[in-house]
């Protein structure tokens, strides 16, 4: 059985890379992708304790759930977040975040 | 509901001045018509308080209510003898000034209705100051007055003269309503009322010093409004309005307020609140504005400024009678001078407008003839004026001159002195104005005033022969049992008929018949002071404004700029800004600066949490 802590490890470098991904990159397509990449990293973690913290070789069910929430969420979150992309990119022709400082200037 | 009558004296007035403001502003006919109506009604209610209706004491009404009663603001009336009698001088006057401003103002293209409303607000306030039971109340009429004033003398406000001269006499009043205010406030600490009725009698168990420093806080009101050395400037200034508003307000009645309020408290606290040393504050001040003023008046040349002069020099012999503790014949004088002082300033209007608005005397000339009648009625008011025996004057003037020598023969003297300058000038501008030919044009096309303007002349004139006698100065004159006193002949009579000579044989050497076309006193050093008004005005302008102002303003200025603009306004603003600078880097618009603060904090919460700090 893989202990608890490996998959910690990957959801928390999963979560870092997507973390990393915003920080560094100007593309919002991609900075949208590595937004779902941490949701992802999250819902392993919560899966992965579903499962160490479940008795009787029963898994806790409710953070499964939980989990599918989550996914459920993220979709939501993709079809408004493409359609709001979709619109900037009509607006703007482009789709760069340090391209977005209207309002500072 | 009747013994509430007396009210109607303050509120008809007004209530013509408020429908000739806002109802009739573009209609003067009605304007005026309102304003003569309200002066006459208040007369006739008038005359029938005089001739015995009585309605009981009005109701006092609480203005605003204090929890400690006596520091609460009534507004009551008084309708005794002294009000009453007072209250026909102004409304008397006032009428016959309302009836005479329709000839005189007649073709003037000023708005009118603003003329009769500023008329008809005045005799709401002289009412209000006449009828008041208690110092706040005369207060509230002081100003009122000095604010219907304000708007008469710059009635004319596009002439720069008119507009600084109301300016000046509205600030000038300003410093003397300021010693008043403190000495009602004193008078309400140290009497415990503000209420002419109560203060009777209290004087006795207070200290001298108070009682002197109220009694002259109290005078520094009168010095302002009855125009006393040294704030008597703004009077001659004042004659820059019109010349009926000079007669009802800067002549007859406004400028005695001061002399009424006066004896008003003379009455009320009594005799013994006037310590020595106020009294002879108000003599010597009295005193000195009449010789003052007299000296000056020889040397004017606008008939107006001659009468202005006048006024401040019997104003002065009025001060001084109440300083001498002879309030009866401080209000004798203020009695009759008001007749014949408004007979002199309407008489000086009507030549004026006869004369096409000219004013310097050495334009007339020869006046007598084109306009008999109207010379007649002012020659009339000269007589009482300088006093002749048997015009009203003349007893008024001899019942001071008994009372100066009685207590205190220096004031006799002067008074003595002043009387004889006072024929001196007065017999200067009608020699200059009435004799000889007519030096100017205007004065050649001079013809006789028309009814509206003759009639007031004519009733004034009676008045000013008649209203000395005992018959009908005892019914008539503004003070609780006065009576004409027994005439003899004595010291002052000599004295007075020798002033009297003595001016009329100088004027009569120096000025002829009127032939002479320039003034033969001019010229000399003593002359152009006298014409320069002593150099008093220059000396305010140029000491009090130009130096002690100034230097105030700048120390003001200074603190303004420096200390509320610089580090008040401007530094906290500035302070601010640089605030929001430094914040609004925080706030730089890229999505991964943002990205990596809250990352960073999520590393900083975990930390926290993980290791337990």
């Amino acid at each position: 059985m893989i202990p608890l802590a490996h998959y910690l490890i990957l959801s928390g470098l999963l979560f870092s890379i997507g973390l990393a991904g915003i920080i560094i990159r100007k593309n919002i397509l991609v900075v949208f992708m590595c937004l779902e990449l941490m949701l992802t990293a999250a819902n392993i973690s919560l899966v992965a304790f579903s499962r160490a913290q479940g008795t009787a070789g029963l898994p806790v069910y409710d953070v499964q759930i939980l989990s599918l929430f989550v996914t459920g969420i993220a979709a939501a979150e993709v079809a408004i977040g493409l359609a709001l992309i979709v619109a900037l990119f009509r607006a703007r022709k482009t789709v760069e975040s340090t391209a977005l400082n209207t309002l500072k200037d | 509901m009747m013994q509430n009558l007396p009210w109607l004296f303050l509120l008809l007035p007004l209530l013509a001045a408020a429908l000739d403001w806002v109802l009739f502003s573009k209609c003067s006919k009605t304007a005026a018509t309102l304003s003569i109506l309200s002066a006459a009604a208040t007369l006739a209610l008038c005359v029938a308080y005089l001739a015995g209706l009585n309605t009981g004491a009005p109701d006092v009404y609480t203005w605003m209510p204090v929890a400690e009663e006596r520091l609460s603001l009534h507004l009551g009336l008084l309708t005794d003898p002294l009000a009453m009698r007072m209250m026909l001088v102004v409304t008397g006057i006032g009428l016959l000034v309302h009836i005479f401003s329709l000839g005189y103002m007649k073709g003037d293209t000023s708005n009118l209705s603003r003329y009769f409303a500023g008329l008809s607000i005045f005799m709401f306030s002289m009412s209000c100051i006449v009828l008041a039971d208690n110092l706040a109340m005369t207060f509230i009429g002081w100003e009122m007055v000095g604010f219907s004033s304000y708007l008469l003398i710059g009635h004319w406000y596009h002439k720069a003269s008119a507009a600084d001269a109301a300016k000046k006499a509205f600030i000038t009043n300003r410093v003397g309503d300021f010693g008043f205010l403190i000495g009602i406030l004193l008078t309400l600490g140290v009497f415990g009322s503000m209420n002419f009725a109560d203060m009777a009698g209290k004087a006795a168990g207070i200290p001298a010093a108070l009682l002197t420093a109220t009694v002259l806080c109290l005078f520094c009101g009168a010095v302002g409004k009855s125009a006393q050395f040294p704030l008597h400037v703004w009077l001659p200034d004042a004659m820059e309005g019109p010349t009926p508003v000079s007669a009802l307000i800067h002549a007859a009645t406004m400028v005695a307020a001061g002399v009424y309020m006066l004896v008003r408290l003379q009455i009320a606290m009594g005799h013994a609140a006037f310590t020595d040393t106020a009294c002879a504050v108000i003599a010597s001040v009295g005193a000195i504005t009449a010789a003052l003023a007299a000296l000056i008046a020889t040397q004017q040349d606008d008939i107006k400024r001659v009468l202005a002069y006048s006024t401040l020099s019997q104003l002065g012999y009025m001060v001084m009678a109440v300083g001498l503790l002879a309030g009866e014949a401080a209000m004798f004088h203020l009695y009759t001078h008001a007749w014949f002082k408004a007979l002199l300033f309407l008489g000086a209007g009507a030549v004026i407008v006869c004369c096409h608005h000219e004013q310097n005397i050495w334009k007339m000339g020869g006046l007598a003839k084109r306009m008999p009648l109207t010379v007649l009625c002012f020659l009339m008011g000269t007589c009482a004026l300088i006093a002749i025996p048997g015009f009203s004057g003349f007893f008024s003037k001899e019942a001071i001159l008994d009372a100066a020598l009685e207590h205190c023969p220096v004031f006799f003297w002067v008074g003595a002195g002043v009387a004889a300058l006072t024929t001196f000038y007065m017999t200067r501008l009608c020699l200059v104005a009435f004799c000889g030919s007519a030096r100017a044009h205007g004065a050649e096309q001079a013809h006789e005033a028309g009814a509206s303007m003759l009639l007031p002349l004519l009733i004034l004139a009676v008045m000013a022969i008649i209203s000395g006698y005992g018959f009908i100065a005892d019914a008539l004159v503004p003070y609780a049992g006065f009576e004409a006193h027994g005439f003899a002949v004595g010291l002052p009579f000599y004295v007075s008929l020798g002033s009297l000579g003595l001016g009329l044989v100088a004027a009569l050497l120096v000025y002829g018949c009127g032939k002479r076309s320039s003034d033969p006193l001019a010229g000399n050093a003593l002359s152009a002071a006298l014409r320069e008004r002593l150099y008093i005005d220059e000396f305010y302008d140029k000491v009090l404004i130009g130096g002690v102002q100034a230097i105030i303003a700048h120390i003001i200025e200074f603190i303004d700029a420096a200390i509320i603009r610089g580090l008040c306004v401007q530094g906290s603003a500035w302070l601010t800004s640089r605030f929001g600078l430094l914040l609004s880097k925080l706030q730089g618009g890229s999505l991964r600066a943002y990205t990596f603060l809250s990352g960073l904090g999520l590393l900083v919460l975990i930390i926290l949490l993980a290791f337990n700090f």
